[in-house]
């Protein structure tokens, strides 16, 4: 990639970052009435409101609130929950490992089954050879891509949990605590990288350079994996890096079903419970990792790419 | 099952997933309703029972009747997303094609973040702010859509934008908005509808999550997600309260995925029309190895299910250090000739032969070593045939690696010796490069070095300077002629130029429509060609004495394809010589002439 490239990017993730600030502070501003009454309920009373108002700057002038609130995130500072009085900063700092530790763990895991299932099934169905083979993947996958991750959690809770025995059913302790929700997590996007996979061996396995591999004689293994998997890879990884974005959101809802100490689950939490300041701090922390990511995947994608040198000369 | 009913069967089952649940929407509510909402308070929190095959629920309502009653609402919930995003998507995307231009810029721009974003997480904003329930899952799910939509709009729209016709349009002064509306947005419409269906599942299982989750539908109102949500804290005792909803929203979700993938299958496919595959012509006879030659080869026949047979019965041999040329248009077959002497014709061809021997022996008898190091190929195009993602030097020592068991720094020294051989220059530092570092030049020589890493018997050459500028060419033929001379290699020559390989070789091989039709030593070309069609290749090149001001003297008329070549002569429609013989029957090669071989009735 290009400095000027990077540089480009750098810039719109700064953008991006100052749209998603001004947008989650909008949220509060966009619950009709007022915020603190619908949390307090109806029966709250007014003193209590008004001085909970004061408390939030709620009573400030609108741009004010603005520059308090995007000096308190640059500093830490996001507030504090409406129901413990926490303040939220700490309640993320604690969750956030959890969270960023599953979606990691599970996009390697998608990985690791994908590439190879994938790979195995172009090389079988190269050029309409195995149709059964063909029938067989498209169709495994079209229906694992299609169930969605909440459905894969309670079956894997169901089976391997509560009727096994073999893993606990929720919670967080331990190495064995991640089997489940991690693979809850992996199962669907790993149908989608399969595909992927496949789609881009079978493409380089038409170039020219395949055919002069094989004119050389090469050994099947030593042709696949040295020749045609890194071509493979920077498509592949950047569908990867994508879904890793996915599987921060699809986190929340295996989260839930697993109760696992993540953001996903206090997100849920602080919905619910119209803790306001905890769902603003939580979704501005989650669409920051969002652009992060993508952030990631665009300089990473740029240092990896091999004609890059073409470009910088 | 045929082979195309078998293709479509994931579609097929998709779409009866989908019509089952349209009509269960349809005919649901009215027959199960009632018993849906029946509290029961004798039958609280039941498990499975042949009364209530999927449990009740705290009321002791009949689950498996709510779970049908539920697929209308679910539906609904999931149509109305859809038509929030899809409205929502649609004039957002079109809105940069009639916009000005900054304002076209920015929509762009807001589309493109949008669409980085998880659905679910707007969802869950909209949720934060419209408070639970329905309408705010169903519009946060909408919002989620639309950017997917804006894009896809968006770039239909920019490409019918340019289409000639929208040009024409815009130049006869139609206005914007009348472009949009008659000319644009009915070109994109199938597309567009096509991911009506993708977004409808996802709409489904996105409000499905909510309603888990419990930030959409509330009581008393249910829908799948919502059921899932009060079966799910029982499922540690009777799990089978959850299998209903979960089974429901699962099937829903691969009905619509089945159905949106076969959908764009079918949109994609252009119609191919398969026939019966032929047996593949018995050949036999290979007779005695001919000592001479080290490439052999004897009635060649390569056939493509459908009765497409691009090579014919070809017969040529090559000495060692001897160049031949194989000529012809393309589509003759003469890079399927390369492509089976060098076992790559690509599934589902078949290669048959009475005789296809390297030096001496049958190839199918080789092993992969004797053919990695005596076989050398070289490609058309070398950027291409070089791995982009390896570099060159080794690309060039795993062929020691792999077949002589060389270590990696004796494989890297022979390599860097191999480029040096082939006048690369700096053959250290290129050796440590990547194929796109160097000139297409360059990268041919490291194509040809790569083959000099064994010790090559046979050389086949398909194209190797059509892709390169012409200075280079030359150098790249002296190189090949200088690498045939030092090693002694027979070398097959490929190329529909005919004056370059007059020029390069020592004997000629012309192909038409997948049969040799003439062969014949390289120096008789220029007045001793026979066959009409050689005569009219070497006709149609201009020379120095050429008259530039008339058109050049082309062939009139195409090659036969291979599936519609005749009983007779395959060159008769274009022959000015034919006669009602050349139509009927066809001329075998004969002897014409020392070293010439002809197959044409008209020679004498």
């Amino acid at each position: 990639m290009t400095r000027r490239l990077g540089v480009r990017r750098l810039v719109r993730f700064a953008v991006s970052l100052g749209v998603l600030m001004v947008v989650s502070f909008a949220m509060i501003h966009l619950i009709p009435g007022d915020p603190v009454r619908a949390a307090l309920g109806p029966a709250a009373p007014l003193e209590l409101v008004e001085a909970r108002r004061a408390a939030l700057g709620l009573d400030r002038p609108l741009p004010e609130q603005l520059l308090t609130y995007v000096t308190g995130v640059v500093t830490g500072d996001f507030g504090t929950s409406f129901l413990t009085g926490e303040p939220v900063g700490e309640v993320i700092a604690s969750r956030l490992p959890n969270t960023l530790s599953l979606a990691l763990l599970a996009t390697a895991v998608a990985l690791l089954i994908a590439v190879p299932l994938g790979m195995w099934a172009a090389v079988r169905t190269e050029n309409g050879r195995n149709r059964g083979t063909e029938l067989g993947f498209s169709a495994t996958t079209g229906t694992a891509v299609a169930v969605p991750e909440f459905l894969y959690a309670i079956a894997l809770v169901t089976v391997f949990a509560i009727a096994l025995g073999w893993f606990p059913p929720a919670g967080k302790a331990g190495p064995l605590t991640y089997v489940l929700p991690v693979l809850a997590l992996s199962l669907g996007p790993a149908a989608m990288i399969a595909r992927i996979s496949r789609v881009e061996t079978l493409r380089e396995l038409a170039k020219d350079y395949v055919r002069l591999a094989r004119a050389k004689r090469l050994p099947a293994a030593r042709l696949h994996l040295r020749h045609v998997l890194p071509n493979t890879l920077t498509a592949t990884l950047t569908v990867g890096g994508l879904l890793l974005t996915s599987l921060i959101a699809g986190g929340v809802l295996v989260e839930y079903v697993f109760a696992w100490p993540g953001l996903g689950l206090k997100i849920v939490e602080s919905i619910t419970q119209k803790d306001y300041p905890v769902a603003q701090g939580v979704i501005l922390v989650y669409g920051a990792l969002v652009l992060v990511v993508n952030l990631a995947v665009d300089l990473v994608l740029g240092a990896l790419d091999p004609t890059s040198a073409i470009k910088e000369a | 099952m045929t082979g195309w009913s078998r293709r479509n069967a994931p579609g097929v089952a998709g779409a009866v997933i989908v019509a089952a649940m349209a009509v269960l929407a349809v005919v649901g509510p009215p027959i199960w309703g009632d018993e849906a909402v029946r509290i029961d308070a004798a039958a609280i929190l039941q498990g499975a029972s042949p009364g209530h095959p999927l449990g009740t629920d705290n009321l002791g309502r009949d689950l498996l009747a709510r779970v049908l009653v539920a697929g209308r609402y679910s539906l609904l919930l999931a149509l109305a997303a859809t038509a929030i995003g899809a409205v929502a998507g649609i004039v957002l995307g079109t809105l940069p094609s009639v916009l000005p231009r900054r304002a076209a810029r920015l929509a762009t721009g807001t589309v493109n973040a949008l669409v980085a974003f998880p659905g679910l997480l707007l969802a869950m904003f909209t949720a934060v702010v419209t408070g639970l329930g329905a309408r705010g899952a169903v519009l946060g799910i909408g919002a989620a859509i639309a950017p997917g939509f804006a894009r896809l709009t968006q770039t239909l729209a920019a490409t019918v934008a340019n289409a000639d016709y929208v040009s024409a349009a815009r130049m006869l002064g139609v206005p914007r908005r009348r472009i949009l509306t008659r000319h644009v947005l009915p070109n994109i419409a199938e597309p567009l509808i096509l991911n009506l269906t993708q977004a409808l599942g996802g709409a489904l299982l996105g409000l499905a999550g909510m309603s888990f989750l419990g930030l959409g539908v509330q009581p008393p109102d249910f829908d799948w997600g919502r059921l899932l949500f009060d079966g799910f804290p029982r499922i540690y005792v009777t799990p089978e309260v959850a299998l209903g909803p979960a089974a429901a929203v699962a099937l829903a979700g691969i009905g619509f995925n089945l159905l949106g993938d076969a959908l764009a299958r079918a949109a994609a496919r252009t119609s191919v029309v398969r026939e019966r595959t032929p047996a593949p012509p018995v050949a036999d006879g290979a007779g005695e190895p001919d000592p001479g030659a080290v490439l052999e080869v004897r009635d060649l026949t390569v056939t493509f299910p459908g009765g497409v047979t691009p090579v014919r019965q070809l017969s040529l041999t090559v000495a060692p250090g001897e160049i031949v040329g194989l000529v012809g248009e393309s589509g003759s077959g003469k890079s399927l000739t390369a492509a089976a002497i060098g076992g790559l014709v690509p599934y589902p061809g078949t290669v048959t032969y009475a005789a296809l021997r390297l030096g001496g022996r049958d190839v199918a008898t080789l092993s992969d070593k004797e053919l990695g190091t005596a076989l050398a190929m070289v490609f058309q195009d070398p950027l291409a045939a070089l791995n982009p993602a390896l570099k060159v030097g080794g690309q060039l020592a795993e062929v020691a690696i792999v077949h002589e068991g060389a270590d990696r720094a004796e494989a890297r020294r022979r390599a860097v010796d191999r480029l040096g051989h082939v006048h690369l220059p700096e053959p250290e530092r290129r050796a440590r490069q990547h194929p796109h570092e160097l000139s297409g030049g360059m990268r041919q020589r490291a194509v040809i070095a790569m083959g000099l890493m064994g010790t090559p018997r046979l050389i086949v050459a398909d194209e190797p300077t059509t892709a390169l500028d012409v200075t280079v060419q030359r150098q790249i033929l002296r190189l090949l002629r200088e690498v045939v001379e030092e090693t002694g290699a027979a070398t097959l020559f490929i190329s529909h130029d005919i004056a370059v390989v007059g020029e390069l070789c020592d004997r000629v091989v012309v192909m038409y429509a997948g049969r040799v039709v003439e062969e014949l030593p390289a120096g008789r070309l220029a007045d001793g060609a026979a066959h009409p069609y050689t005569k009219a290749l070497i006709a149609s090149l201009p020379d120095l004495d050429t008259d530039r001001s008339t058109p050049l003297a082309g062939i009139a008329g195409t090659q036969p394809a291979p599936g519609q070549i005749g009983l007779g002569c395959a060159f008769a429609p274009r022959c000015p010589l034919a006669t009602a013989r050349c139509e009927s029957e066809r001329p075998e090669l004969v002897a014409h002439g020392p070293g010439q071989r002809v197959a044409c009735w008209e020679v004498k």
